[in-house]
């Protein structure tokens, strides 16, 4: 692996790892499976692309970005929430939604940035190489957001959102408004994945439509992978293993994608994560099984 | 005090499963008055405390709690009036959380969550105390998760729990019915305890005729979603388990008895 691709991956793991936060705030703290992002994602890169051409500060148009993936997770919430639609279909039907709300945002179905200013412009001119100048600019902001999310879930607020997630009756029973965190989380989720697709228009120079489709599998792998490298109970140790997860996800894919022995193509990509996701899923069930298993057939050889 | 005037329930109306569960419930529980509550299966005791607490809204009659009209309030919003403990004891807290999150949860109850620390070191001080008054050592335990104490460890830390927001009133409901003989004595002695030295307003749902009149002040006696015994003072202390025992068969027996009949015994 080149020192570029090396780099490279560790940019795409960062700006992703925003997505694996806000997978594992819906899916594990919240246990509510949102399928949301593979539009949100699109969403954020769209608005952020349509704002810098419109010659709006680079930091503006990110916040836009993330308002309007928390703009797109209350839809899913108040579909399953207010209308009791199952949150796996309430999420589906948003992100076909936000395929065409995409489309609409731009005009188009992508948008190039070549000349616009991005929030890394002002580091680009450091004596840096830019290749070295992205992961760190994005490392920092995924280091902010680590923070704050872990002092916000450290929060009455965020301890009564973790309690809606582990056990929504007794939550209720203690008083919180267990709706309010559901609309409050899988916003958050969102608006943390509409900030990751912004930053990745600004990294890579573009956003397209079709950016968005398998967003919610990289990001299941980045937790799942962060999980199993950082088995941690404290929260914010969870949030670093999510981060971690995204770079070591990342940073494995670029490995099988450089070796040419496996003969694997880029496009392949999607393949090769699907089939990751489904066996680190499956992993745990057969370790379960095995040490099931284990004390009977050394009962057996004795 | 606890003002309850004709409320009914029905699960599932206009189904084929349609259920009156509470036809008509009347009562006044005066404050710090400790009731306990018997009758068969599906006699209404849960659907009663959950009308109390919020988890049914009745579709008539009314109920106040302290002077405060709250029939249209929600679960949530009476969680500030009313504290509850479960017969499930994993009903009751979150096993994923520890022992101080979960105490920090009941403590904010009825309160606005913000954004301040859940656990600041003030606050941590304030519930080892309070759990090292429970005398099981579990105040070296903060940190560990709430699952992985004993069902009896956690029915007592939920009785804590119901008592750190300065609530009045305490729903049991068959709370001691996971555990086993010698730790339900314990919990029951823990929640005479925490009852009397909190004042509590208290309803205690239980299938035991002995705790029914060994604890409390009064006892209920539902049947079919209504109240059919009510008895309180030297009535109650006259009365005996076989007594209880043969109204209670009179009741599965499904023969209309009068309350008059009833209190013959
Ligand atoms: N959510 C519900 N939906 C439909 N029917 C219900 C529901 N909850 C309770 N019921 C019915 O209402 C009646 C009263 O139930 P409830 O749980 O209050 O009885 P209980 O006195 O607590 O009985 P047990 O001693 O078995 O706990 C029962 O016939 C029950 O089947
Ligand atoms: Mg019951």
């Amino acid at each position: 692996m080149t020192e570029i691709a090396l780099f490279g991956a560790i940019e795409i793991g960062l700006v992703y790892a925003l997505v694996a936060i806000g997978v594992y705030l819906s899916f594990r703290i919240l246990d509510f499976p949102d399928l949301t992002v593979d539009g949100s994602f699109p969403l954020g890169a769209a608005v952020c692309a349509v704002l810098l051409i419109a010659g709006v500060n680079p930091w503006l148009a990110s916040l836009a970005a993330a308002l309007a993936g928390a703009a797109a997770g209350l839809v899913t919430a108040t579909l399953n929430v207010r209308f009791k639609i199952l949150h796996l279909l309430a999420s589906i039907l948003t992100m076909i939604a936000l395929f065409s709300v995409n489309l609409r945002v731009m005009g188009r179905p992508n948008v190039a940035l070549l000349m616009q200013d991005t929030v890394l412009t002002p580091f680009y001119g450091l004596g840096i190489p830019d290749h070295i100048v992205r992961p760190l600019v994005v490392g920092v902001i995924v280091a902010v957001v680590v923070l704050l999310l872990a002092r916000f879930l450290a929060s009455e607020f965020g301890l009564a959102m973790r309690a809606t997630g582990v056990n929504a009756r007794m939550a209720r029973a203690q008083g919180v408004d267990t709706d309010a965190h559901v609309y409050a989380g899988i916003a958050l989720s969102n608006g943390l994945t509409g900030l990751a697709g912004a930053l990745f228009a600004q990294t890579n120079g573009f956003a397209d439509v079709t950016t968005g489709i398998g967003t919610i599998v990289v990001g299941l792998a980045a937790v799942i992978v962060g999980e199993t490298v950082l088995p941690a109970r404290a929260l914010a140790l969870a949030l670093v293993g999510c981060v971690a997860g995204s770079i070591l996800y990342r940073l494995a894919v670029q490995l099988a994608l450089s070796a040419d022995a496996i003969g694997l193509q880029a496009s392949d990509l999607n393949l090769v994560t699907a089939v990751l996701v489904a066996v680190a899923l499956i992993l745990p069930r057969l370790k379960a099984k095995a040490s099931r298993s284990a004390p009977r057939s050394t009962r057996a050889a004795k | 005090m606890i003002v309850v005037e004709d409320i009914h329930v029905t699960f599932g109306r206009g189904t084929p499963l349609e259920k009156h569960a509470l036809r008509g419930v009347d009562l006044t529980i005066p404050e710090g008055e400790f009731v306990t509550v018997i009758g068969s299966n599906g006699a209404g005791k849960s659907t009663f405390l959950g009308s109390l607490a919020g988890d049914v809204l009745a579709e008539q009659g009314r109920i106040a709690i302290d002077g405060t009209d709250v029939t249209r309030w929600d679960t949530p919003r009476r969680a500030g009036l009313v504290a509850r403990v479960f017969q499930d004891p994993m009903a009751g807290s979150c096993a994923a959380l520890t022992i101080e999150e979960n105490m920090a949860l009941a403590a904010a109850r009825g309160r606005r969550r913000g954004l301040s620390l859940a656990l600041g070191s003030d606050r941590r001080k304030g519930f080892r105390d309070r759990i090292a008054a429970l005398g099981l050592g579990l105040e070296n335990r903060l940190h560990d998760r709430m699952g992985l104490l004993s069902g009896g460890q956690r029915q007592a830390v939920s009785l804590l729990m119901a008592t750190l927001a300065g609530s009045k009133i305490l729903l049991l409901d068959e709370h001691t019915a996971a555990l086993d003989p010698a730790t339900a004595d314990f919990v029951l002695d823990l929640t005479r305890r925490i009852v009397r030295d909190n004042r509590l307003t208290t309803l205690m749902v239980t299938h035991s005729m002995r705790q029914a009149l060994d604890y409390g002040d009064r006892t209920l006696m539902l049947h079919e979603g209504r109240v059919v015994l009510d008895v309180a003072g030297e009535e109650r202390a006259g009365l005996d388990v076989p007594h209880l025992l043969a109204l209670f068969a009179r009741q599965r027996g499904g023969a209309e008895i009068s309350d008059d009949s009833l209190l013959i015994g």
